[in-house]
């Protein structure tokens, strides 16, 4: 078997792999982010209108 | 109930592309002429049908968002404009390692892959405008349009093997030559992982659309929070 060959196919599965990965790591923060400033907004309000 | 859809798709997909990276390495020979790096087909080509399809369900939705202004629309356009543009960057690695092998070169200037690389560009500019535009409205429609005109750049990378001569491979697949160049055990693993691929893209596209929802929930909390 032609090393370069198999090295290059491996490269080109890890390639794939990675960018989906990274999307993926991308949209988990940006979801706790989103969860975040939601619970953050959440807990402004409530107070607010205790204080009213 | 979309949670339930995004595991049942998520684990569907899971099964499947182990069974095909199964079949791919251990069903499956080497090809005569390309070796083991043929191999690299089997995510580069699923990779361009999902873009293909992702670019064209966004100028759908972009069509469709100009005719009714409903947000829905915009935030299924973006989320699929986004996935759209992960498996355009996959399959134009993937091909440039391949090229690297098989050509000797990382890449050539061929009608190709050039429209394909125009049309990556099209669309992560789609990406920026949007961020570069804060009014809800404006930023939907100013998108829709771009979005509308990108997508004959799709038309022609599809084409493009077919109206020039390319230094990138011809059609080999069964439904666009009407015969069989390809082994038809190859074929058919390459349509399993289209399918796998595409429940991956599907996945991807849910998880993005309800982001989208949280972000219309998040900027009415902030109105509701600043008019306190």
């Amino acid at each position: 078997m032609d090393v370069r060959n198999f090295t290059y196919m491996f490269y080109g599965f890890a390639a794939a792999w990675v960018i989906v990965v990274l999307y993926a790591l991308l949209l988990t923060s940006r979801e706790n982010k989103l969860r975040r400033e939601m619970d953050r907004l959440r807990r402004m309000i409530e107070d607010r209108e205790v204080r009213k | 109930m979309r949670e339930k859809i995004i595991y049942g798709l998520g684990t569907l997909a899971a099964i499947l592309l182990v069974m095909n990276l199964h079949r791919m390495f251990l069903g499956l020979p080497d090809e005569a002429d390309q070796g083991a790096i043929y191999r690299i087909m089997f995510f580069h080509v699923p990779a361009a049908f999902s873009f293909g399809i992702c670019a064209f369900l966004a100028l759908f939705a972009s069509i469709a968002f100009l005719i009714t202004k409903n947000f829905a629309f915009d935030a299924f356009a973006v989320s699929t404009t986004e996935v759209c543009l992960v498996f355009g960057a996959v399959n134009l690695i993937t091909g440039m390692i391949w090229a690297r092998i098989i050509w000797g070169i990382w890449w050539a200037w061929d009608p190709r892959l050039t429209s394909m690389l125009i049309s990556w560009l099209m669309y992560a500019g789609y990406l920026m405008l949007r961020q570069a535009i804060d009014e809800p409205t404006q930023r939907a429609r100013s998108s829709a349009v771009l979005s509308i005109f990108t997508f004959p750049g799709v038309i022609i990378t599809y084409k493009a093997i077919d109206w020039w001569r390319t230094q990138h491979p011809g059609a080999v697949l069964k439904f666009r030559t009407g015969q069989q160049r390809m082994d038809p055990a190859m074929e058919a693993t390459l349509w399993w992982n289209v399918l796998a691929v595409g429940l991956v893209a599907a996945v991807l596209v849910l998880i993005r659309m309800r982001q989208e929802n949280m972000q219309r929930e998040l900027d009415g909390l902030r109105r509701e929070a600043h008019a306190l």
